[in-house]
């Protein structure tokens, strides 16, 4: 497969851009997807670039179509991605939730928009509970929540990665913010930086001849009896389990002695960081923790930021209404930390709000 | 003893089959399993089924299989053509999956002429599901949810999909109505579906007239006479466009 980038360079783009270079240089080979805001220019990007590097694209009816032509691909062995937001994402449930029961490790990335229902083309942080948990399964899925552009480069290199390497559904969650933004960030090819690019193969379309070297392969996700259901279900939930460990990232700051501990995710988790700084100059103990991984949680370093730290209260802050707040809550169950919120749904979060908010606390 | 021969292309682990008697999905893929065996294709073939008594086929042939979810047979199948366009697709579906639920994509992928082969079981209802109206039920047909007969002012008159298919599509494609009461038409018409794929002409769909003895609450002749009869006159037989038409058929 060509390089598409041979040496690391500087670029000034925006996160939708930094999307597209990153599935090119993690040697993405197929985007399927329909149009939504503010995810469109992913695909801009991607059918602008694309025909240079012998890559493909399709417009699909609808995002349902979108999800199911990925997850064709990724059967076929091909590294395949997609990107939505908001309904969209609503309907990429369907397909997601069949990728989850089938384990087939395609990638999409969701920059959220404000809800529910149509809501706001612009950003929130909303779609936390949907791609962590939507669809009637067990939430068997990888969710990447990131905060920079540097990071959804990064992350969309490694999703691809974690996708085919432990084959479950892999969603990079960025936000309309980060979307439409223009930063400064450093795009390189992954095997110059030492990152081995996962090998895809085929789930169904392989080689040989059946009856003489190979058996046909039977792929489905309906069962005829309870028990055989309950025999995947436990399988997969127990898989998920062990290799979490291995997939948990989070960052945290000044966890080692603090009075109040500032919970955030992705692009507000800036703002956090940004507050933590400033009420530590003005003599006010606080530090910062966050889930890069929302699914599977980091529930356990977590629980060591809180023990260490010594704090007595927790501040969740997000722009959705208790989103983080619930998914926290329910993996640090037992622990006895005050918890207050400050939940800004579909608005943007700025350093004065929460160091407002800290000090309201305290 | 003489036993009927069984095309190459079948699963034998999974036979006896599990339709019922007398119904027509189990002709529909002979004629499948013969054609894919004719052609040689079985190594590279992907057949994939939607839920709906179609399902009862996902394992039915030693050829990679896939299932997926009520409707969405059709993009699963061009998702996979379009990454790797050496493979041969095959969706089966009935016509709850293609008309109703999946009508935007069949819709879709015709219209731009998608290089995947699609067959349609038409049983004029929702077999799996215990015999309700579909999109192709004929008027005065009693079904679970149209129990006074289907009223064409309530619920309009049954989906003709060769028909708007022909029209929609450009020249590559494919379109034709068999029935499992002409077994040997129905076999060419989808050998022809397939050559039409292996030829990358274009999109290829054959609609097959089937029984469905256990929702009709038919016996074997009233079966056949539904067949023959009721459904060939509001659906004619014949392919409706072929790209194939120069030589031999
Ligand atoms: C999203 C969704 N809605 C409804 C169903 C229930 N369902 C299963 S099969 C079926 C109808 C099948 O009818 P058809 O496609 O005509 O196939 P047939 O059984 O007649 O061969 C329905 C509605 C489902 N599986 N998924
Ligand atoms: S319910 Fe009808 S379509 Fe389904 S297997 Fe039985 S006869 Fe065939
Ligand atoms: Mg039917």
């Amino acid at each position: 497969m060509q390089k598409v980038i041979s040496e690391t360079k500087k670029a000034f783009m925006t996160g939708n851009e930094t999307a597209a270079w990153a599935a090119l240089a993690a040697g993405a080979e197929v985007m399927y997807g329909y149009p939504i805001t503010p995810q469109n220019e992913i695909m801009h990007y991607w059918t602008r670039l694309a025909p240079k590097y012998d890559r493909k694209f399709l417009q699909t009816e609808d995002e349902l179509s979108a999800g199911f032509t990925t997850s064709g691909a990724v059967q076929a062995g091909v590294k395949a991605f997609t990107a939505t937001a908001g309904p969209g994402n609503v309907l990429m449930q369907e397909p997601f939730g069949m990728a989850e029961a089938m384990r087939l490790p395609l990638l999409a990335i969701i920059q959220q928009r404000g809800g529910p229902s149509s809501g706001t083309v612009i950003y929130s942080q909303q779609e936390v509970t949907l791609t962590t948990y939507g669809g009637n399964g067990e939430g068997h899925r990888i969710v990447y929540s990131t905060a920079t552009h540097q990071e959804l480069y990064d992350y969309i290199i490694k999703g691809f990665n974690t996708a085919w390497k432990y084959r479950f559904p892999t969603f990079v969650l960025g936000d309309g913010y980060q979307a439409k933004m223009r930063e400064p960030l450093e795009i390189y090819d992954p095997e110059e930086r030492g990152i081995e690019m996962v090998k895809t193969y085929p789930l169904i379309g392989r080689e040989g001849h059946i009856g003489e070297n190979r058996e046909p392969q039977h792929l489905c996700n309906i069962y005829s009896l309870e028990e055989e259901l309950y025999d995947v279900v436990m399988k997969t939930s127990a898989e998920y389990e062990k290799i979490s460990p291995e997939i948990v990232e989070y960052d945290e700051n000044l966890c080692q002695d603090a009075d109040v501990l500032i919970v955030t995710h992705g692009v507000v988790s800036r703002a956090a960081d940004d507050a933590v700084k400033a009420l530590r100059a003005q003599g006010i103990k606080a530090s910062y923790f966050r889930p890069i991984t929302l699914r599977p949680f980091p529930a356990k370093q977590l629980r060591e930021a809180i023990a260490k730290s010594g704090a007595k209260k927790m501040l969740i802050a997000e722009s959705a209404y208790g989103q983080l707040d619930r998914l926290t809550k329910q993996e640090i169950y037992g622990e006895t930390i005050v918890i207050d919120h400050l939940f800004m749904p579909g608005v943007g979060i700025v350093d004065h709000d929460i160091i407002t908010k800290v000090k309201s606390m305290l | 003893m003489i036993t009927p021969a069984t095309p190459k292309s079948w699963y034998l682990p999974s036979k006896p089959h599990k339709f019922c008697p007398g119904c027509g999905h189990g002709i529909t893929l002979k004629a499948l399993g013969e054609v894919i065996d004719e052609l040689e294709i079985q190594d590279k073939t992907i057949f994939g089924c939607d839920i709906g008594c179609s399902l009862l086929s996902w394992d039915f042939f030693a050829c990679d299989s896939t299932q997926t979810h009520h409707g969405r047979t059709t993009p699963v199948m061009v998702g996979i053509k379009r990454a790797r366009p050496e493979l041969i697709t095959i969706g089966y579906m009935g016509d709850g999956g293609g008309y109703s639920i999946g009508s935007q994509h069949l819709l879709n992928s015709a219209v731009r002429n998608e290089k995947v082969t699609l067959i349609l079981v038409n049983n004029t209802n929702y077999g799996m599901t215990g015999g309700q109206m579909a999109p192709t039920t004929l008027p005065g047909q009693k079904t679970e949810t149209t129990p006074y007969g289907r009223d064409p002012e309530l619920t309009g008159y049954p989906t003709k999909g060769p028909e708007f298919l022909a029209e929609l599509t450009s020249d590559g494609a494919y379109i034709a109505r068999g029935t499992v009461a002409k077994y040997k038409q129905l076999k060419r018409f989808i050998k022809n579906a397939l050559l039409n794929q292996i030829e990358g002409n274009g999109f290829s769909f054959v609609e097959v007239l089937s029984t469905c003895p256990t929702n009709w609450r038919t016996n074997a002749q009233q079966t056949w006479h539904f067949l023959e009869e009721e459904m060939e006159k509001e659906f004619p037989v014949g392919e409706l466009k072929s790209p194939l038409g120069k030589g031999d058929k």
